[in-house]
């Protein structure tokens, strides 16, 4: 299958982050159409119609996240573009950060006069600085140019952008979080409902989006939903950028519609396995996902293909491991990135975040007794129902996949007191 | 300790007053002209802002790139996310510890090199990375290491 080339087909074009450029290929003509033609609720309804899904991970469906929002009469209201792409293995944002910072400010802004917003903030991650200082330089072209700012192009409609640098916290992607931290505080997620749509920044109707998400917008509306929905499946209409990364012979970012299988992904577009090793498992939704082995490489990358068979498409990070990866080891990466970034806060994700990493490092070096690796398993069957936010359910759903996949390994490891594949 | 001017934080303050919520980006400036946040600025930031001085350690324990203690010039930042771990990284991180004799967080005795282990960078494609003062190497192996250490030391 082809790479229908929409959301990066300004990638690779010298000076794609320039504004002369972006408009030559047909940029800010979306914003300009609706500010002439459509009335907000129809861009509403247009967004809703098409059946965009967030595509940060949640799938929450756009439209109905901007009417919620659009509803509120509380004001001022805000459009928050979530560029905090820190789970592990993604990738995709940063290039649309750094090579087409306009396609986000114009999506903001389209996103901004349907909800009936003037204020929009993109929250970048501080590893993210260089993308950082394009999407302030955008900001400054596109105010100077009235595509941003007060009156754009002429109309009634204001919009202003800001950009806010993260401090390096992987919770502050969870969007409730991400708020707080704007407001000057750690970043802890907050209890829902109410949602930020009604109470957000400041108590005030928000709408945080993805990069990715944002991105899609101009395309829906210059193309309408019937040509969007002519990419990807009924439930998870368009296009998505996959990140593939790990033992694969072309990582890279690949544009595909949603629903493309598994195994055409990683062997026709991501160049198969390297060295001619063998495919033994993936992630196909960053370090939070459940992992697959080869029996579900025909698997259908998209929301609900993978929530079909017990993972879960997130972001679109598919990490690829060949049959030389030590499951013990990759899951004691996991569940130490976790442990890092649980915020504390409730017991189960803080306790049980700790405790799977000192089992998982007794199993690494066969220290363990029998019955540990069924206790890493009750506990993240614990965190899993007991934890408050998103972290939580995430940071064991990887190490238990493997478990549950790989316990011969996790075994060996325990009975020869090193690991079975010699991998450490 | 030398004292600190901390005349510049005023500046810094100032530019802020009319923001609800500045506490992060007055943290981030503050941290720019100082290289990292000295007690005395916390402090002051604090009578600044009529906030106590704990709400703000609060706040910057929380995130991974404030620091309360000086940084060596150069600032190593490895990376441990997922990618970089199946494609090595482990062992690069081993290899860079042994040459700058220096665990996690430690800074050399020279000043010259601090050393961090970070959560994923983003760049998984190029995956093993690190990033050096804010520059990206890629695809990293031991004589890359070794390169590019001599060549900021």
């Amino acid at each position: 299958m082809p790479e229908p080339n929409i959301l990066l087909k300004n990638i690779g074009t010298p000076n794609s982050d320039q504004l002369d450029v972006y408009v030559e290929n047909g940029g800010y003509r979306a914003l300009k159409r609706i500010l002439a033609e459509l009335m907000p609720e129809e861009v509403v309804e247009l967004v809703k119609k098409s059946g965009l899904r967030g595509r940060g991970g949640a799938g929450f469906p756009t439209g109905m996240k901007w009417q919620f929002c659009a509803s509120d009469v509380k004001t001022p209201k805000y459009i928050i573009c979530n560029a905090d792409e820190g789970e592990p293995g993604t990738f995709k944002d940063r290039v649309l950060i750094e090579e087409d910072p306009h396609a986000i400010l114009e999506g903001m802004a389209i996103a901004g006069y349907a909800i009936g917003s003037d204020q929009g903030i993109i929250y970048i991650r501080r590893e993210y600085i260089y993308g950082a200082g394009k999407l302030q330089e955008a900001i400054e072209q596109a105010r100077k140019q009235g595509c941003v700012g007060k009156n754009i192009f002429g109309s009634n409609f204001s919009f202003d952008i800001k950009v806010f640098l993260g401090a390096g916290a992987y919770i502050c992607g969870e969007e409730t979080a991400l708020l707080d931290s704007i407001e000057g505080k750690a970043g802890r997620s907050r209890i829902k409902p109410p949602f930020p749509v009604n109470e957000g920044l400041w108590h005030r109707p928000t709408s945080v989006n993805n990069v990715e998400t944002l991105c899609n917008i101009p395309h829906i509306i210059l193309h309408g939903d019937k040509w969007y929905k002519s990419f990807g499946t009924s439930e998870s209409p368009g296009t998505k950028i996959f990140s593939v990364s790990g033992h694969v012979n072309k990582p890279g970012n690949y544009e595909l519609p949603m629903g493309v299988a598994l195994e055409e992904l990683i062997y026709e577009h991501a160049g198969g396995i390297r060295n001619e090793n063998r495919f033994k498992a993936v992630l196909p939704g960053g370090a939070s996902s459940p992992c697959l082995t080869s029996k579900y490489l025909s698997v259908p990358l998209d929301f609900d293909g993978l929530a079909a068979v017990g993972s879960m498409l997130g972001s679109g990070a598919v990490i690829v491991m060949d049959h030389t990866t030590c499951m013990v080891g990759a899951g004691l990466s996991i569940a130490r990135f976790f442990e890092h970034e649980s915020c504390g806060r409730c017991t189960p994700c803080r306790e049980g975040t700790y405790w799977i990493v000192r089992l998982l490092e007794r199993i690494m070096v066969g220290e363990s007794q029998s019955g540990e690796i069924d206790l890493i398993v009750n506990l993240g069957l614990n965190m899993r129902a007991t934890c408050f936010c998103p972290l939580g359910l995430a940071a064991q759903g990887a190490v238990l996949s493997f478990i549950g996949n790989f316990r011969d390994e996790f075994e060996g490891h325990i009975k020869e007191k090193c690991c079975p594949l010699r991998a450490y | 300790m030398q004292a600190i001017d901390l005349s510049k934080i005023d500046k810094i303050l100032a530019g802020h007053q009319a923001e609800p919520g500045s506490l992060i980006p007055i943290l981030q400036e503050v941290q720019l002209e100082y290289g990292y946040l000295p007690e005395e600025a916390i402090d002051y930031i604090a009578d600044g802002l009529k906030i106590s001085a704990s709400k703000i350690y609060g706040v910057l324990t929380f995130y991974a790139q404030f620091h309360t203690q000086p940084q060596g010039k150069n600032l190593l930042r490895v990376c441990c996310g997922t990618a970089c771990h199946v494609q090595g990284g482990e062992q690069i991180l081993d290899h860079i510890k042994a040459n700058l004799q220096l665990n996690a967080n430690e800074t050399t005795e020279d000043g010259k090199f601090t050393l961090q282990e970070v959560a994923c960078l983003g760049c998984c494609g190029l995956a093993p990375v690190l990033v050096l003062n804010d520059e990206v190497h890629a695809k990293l192996t031991n004589e890359k290491i070794e390169e590019i250490i001599n060549n900021a030391r």
